[in-house]
Formats: structure tokens, sequence, C-alpha cells
């Protein structure tokens, strides 16, 4: 059976596995948003502290996947067979790019505008919303996409544990010895992530044009 | 930074009284200045690079804070006052306009009328008006983003954003020095009417001597942090100080440049 024969006869379990991919990639891409972001934004006047944090984030990102998934599962509340732990490991992974890429995007704005902001008289928050962020979201996005195409892959191994998704296709076909069945689950895969990262990629010149 | 009123002692609008700066690191940027500038007049401080110019104008609108001595607005020590609303009360241009790229020119000049909470209407009608002052057309310029403009045109949107709130004291830090020559002279000297016409109190920081001359009401020279003195234009041509004889010498061997050429 080819894997479009497999997709089409079994587009109910697909749908579904495609759901659970997408719920994966959106909780961990979420939590990775509401600590990278603000860590990113916190860490850009502690240079020390900075190298330390992104130091941590790049060792983090050196663990094996499947590994990290591994790791995770003994672990106390977060821990355990299923989707939440999964979603930790892939937050994990997707803090890293994020951020790296606010403190460098914010560090790198034009020293000259932002000091003629102070110098109009904008407060510091004022300085951050509305000069230093505005002008550090193409790097951000950028961030913001590796993180998500990462994510998107990855979340692939979570099956393992239980927790879902295109993935439960790949191990499937590697129990069965069936490239056609890996594909039917690798091939949606690369398409969720062509496509997201596409859309952000549209969205992130179209900020940078402004 | 209020209006002038008839209580203050004196007719400065801005004066330091033995103000220091030392970098955290220990370095002397600015040691004892005295320096006083009466309302409406243009100073300018002149110096080489690294002579202090600039920390000394960070200071006045505490971009930087003295580590010694005072700095008063209209008699009021600006350690007092909180920075936020300070800096909105005065007119503040860099070289290269530090113009935020991602705003259009309406919203560059509007920013600190809008920070300030005036009304929309209001500060759309101000920003029109700034505009024309400095010779920008509204209809053809409002709209634009800085990216789209030429180098004078972008210091003409820098002028009119500090002017925009209408702030009794302007710093102006060598707005002209990224310039063609001939874009130069063009603002030096629409520069100079309107600062007459305005009567700002003005504080213009620049390395050359000519701008000094034909911009200035006294001139302010700087070197390594000490200010050498402070001259009229005439004064300032006749000084004996060593240091004036290079400004002045420099300024000869720039016109016989000219000249010859």
């Amino acid at each position: 059976m080819k894997w479009y024969v497999f997709l089409l006869h079994n587009r109910v379990e697909v749908f579904q596995r495609i759901v659970e991919h997408l719920g994966l990639v959106a909780a961990s891409m979420a939590i990775a948003l509401a600590i990278g972001l603000p860590v990113g934004i916190a860490l850009v006047r502690r240079a020390k502290l900075q190298r330390w944090v992104i130091g941590v984030a790049n060792v983090l990102q050196t663990i094996p996947s499947l590994a990290l998934f591994g790791f995770l599962i003994p672990v106390p509340l977060i821990g355990g067979i299923g989707a939440s732990t999964a979603i930790v490991a892939l937050s994990l992974y997707a803090i890293l790019p994020i951020l790296r890429n606010t403190c460098i995007g914010i560090v790198e704005v034009d020293p000259t505008v932002v000091e003629s902001a102070r110098g109009m008289g904008m407060t510091p928050r004022q300085v951050l919303w509305q000069v230093q962020l505005p002008l550090a979201a193409p790097v951000l996005l950028a961030g913001i996409r590796v993180a998500s195409a990462m994510c998107i892959g990855v979340a692939t191994v979570a099956a393992a544990i239980g927790a879902g998704g295109l993935g439960v296709f790949i191990f499937r076909g590697l129990a069965m010895v069936n490239n056609q069945v890996i594909l039917a689950g690798a091939i949606p895969v690369a398409g969720i992530a062509i496509a997201v990262d596409s859309g952000l990629g549209y969205f992130q010149k179209s900020v940078g044009k402004r | 930074m209020t209006s002038p009123t008839g209580s203050l002692q004196d007719g400065y609008a801005l004066a330091f009284q033995n103000a220091s700066y030392r970098l955290p690191s220990g370095g002397t940027l600015i040691s004892n200045l005295n320096l006083r500038v009466a309302r409406g007049e243009t100073l300018i401080l002149l110096g080489r690079s690294g002579s202090g110019k600039t920390t000394t104008l960070k200071l006045i609108n505490r971009l930087l804070d003295a580590s010694e001595g005072e700095i008063l607005i209209a008699g009021k020590p600006i350690r007092s006052l909180d920075p936020i609303e300070l800096r909105r009360g005065i007119g503040y241009v860099i070289q290269d306009a530090g113009l935020f790229p991602h705003w259009t020119v309406e919203r560059n000049i509007g920013v600190v009328p809008r920070l300030n909470g005036w009304p929309e209407e209001k500060i759309k009608a101000r920003v029109r008006e700034m505009l024309t002052l400095v010779g920008l057309p509204p209809e053809e310029f409002a709209e634009r983003r800085p990216s789209s403009l030429s180098g004078g045109q972008k210091q003409r949107v820098g002028v009119a954003r500090a002017l925009a709130s209408d702030p009794p004291i302007l710093l102006m830090d060598e707005p002209f020095g990224a310039l063609d020559p001939m874009t130069r002279a063009d603002l030096q000297k629409e520069f100079r009417t309107l600062a007459a016409r305005l009567r700002k109190t003005i504080v213009f920081v620049t390395h050359d001597v000519r701008e000094a001359l034909y911009l200035g009401t006294r001139i302010a020279v700087l070197d390594q942090g000490r200010l050498v003195g402070v001259y009229t234009p005439s004064e300032f041509l006749k000084a004996s100080e060593l240091e004036i004889h290079a400004f002045v010498a420099s300024l000869h061997s720039g016109a016989a440049d000219e000249g010859a050429q």
C-alpha cells in the first residue's frame, strides 16, 4: 500500500494525529515564548548572566531528543508517560532560539535610536515596547521560525513516550518494517513544517518592511 | 523647565555649577564646569573629539548624571526633577537625527506631544505646522519613512521633532555634522533664521569653528573636559589662549584650502 493510499484509508486517525501533533507544537511554543521572550528581554542588560543562560540552553539543545524524553519520564509532576512530558521537552528545545534571538535582536537595535528615544523622554518601558521590540521584531521572528520548525520535527519523537502525533505512524512503520507507513507520518510532518515556516517567513518579511 | 517668571533671581535658563562627570571606571570626562546659558541665546560647545562636548550636553537632559556639582534649569537643580519629565521638556537633536525607522515622519515628529498626552487632533495639527516650519511640505512628507529621506531631510525632521512640544531649551549634538557641505550650509542658514525667530535657549555642540562662529551667540571652548573660556564670536577671533589659536589656525587653513580650489 502506497503512503497516500494509507493516508486516505486511515484519514480519521490521520486527522487525529495531525491535531495531536499541532497541539504538542502549539503548547510547547506557547510555553517557550512565555519563558523565552521575558527572559531574553531581562538578559539584554546583563551580559554576564546572558552568556551563562545561553550556554546552559545550548547544552540543553545538544541532548538527543529521544534521551531527553527518556530522562523526563521519571521526573515527578512534569514527567510520566504522555503529552505533558513531551510538551516540557519540546519547550526546552524551543526556548533557546527564541531567547537568543530576543537578546540579539534587542542588543542590535541602533544605539543612537535608543538614545534618542530616551532623550525624548520615553520611560524604559516605552523604549522597550515602542522602539526596541518593534525594531527587533524581524530577528525575533527568525528565532520563532527556527524554534517552530524544530518543534514540529522533534514532536515526532514524542510518540515514543505515548504523546501521540504523527510520529505514531513513523514508529509503527519502523516496527512493521514498512517504509510507506513511515512516509505516511514523515510527509505530513514535512508539509506542516514547510507551511508554518513559509507562513512565518511571510510575516517576518512584512514586519521587516515597516 | 517652567516658563520664565519674575521671581527668578537670575535670568539664566541654564547653569552649571562646579559640575563634574566621572566614569564608574574612574576617568574624568568633565571637571569643575561652571557655565551659564542666557535665555534665548545659542551657546556653542566647541572642542575636539573627546573634549567632553557631548557629555556636557547629556548632563543637561540627564542621559548622564553629574558626579559632582549642580546643573540648574530656570534656577532649579535638575537633580530634583524627574528625568523623564525633564527630557520631555527639552528638545534633543543628534547627528544622523536618530529618527525611529519604523515610524512615519508624522509619528516621529509627534512623539513628544504624544508622550505628553496631547489629543490626536492637536498633535496632527502641530506636526503639520512643524513640517512647514522646517521647509518640508506636509502633504509630501508626513507619510514617508525616514529611510526614504535624504540626510538633510532627516535632519530637518529631527529639528521638527525636537521643536514639536515647544520646549524652552533645545540641545543639539552636531546636528549638521554628517551632511555634505552644500546641504550643511543651507541648513545652517535656515537654522540661524529659525533660532532668531523662535528665541529658544539652544546649546549646540560642534567641532566646526565656522559653524560655531556663524550660529553662536557665544562660544564655550572645551578641552579635555575643562572649560577654556566663553567668547562672543568676535572675542573668539581675537582671543589669545593657545587652544583658541589652534582653532583659529585650523579655520584659516580650512579657508585657504577652499580658496585654492
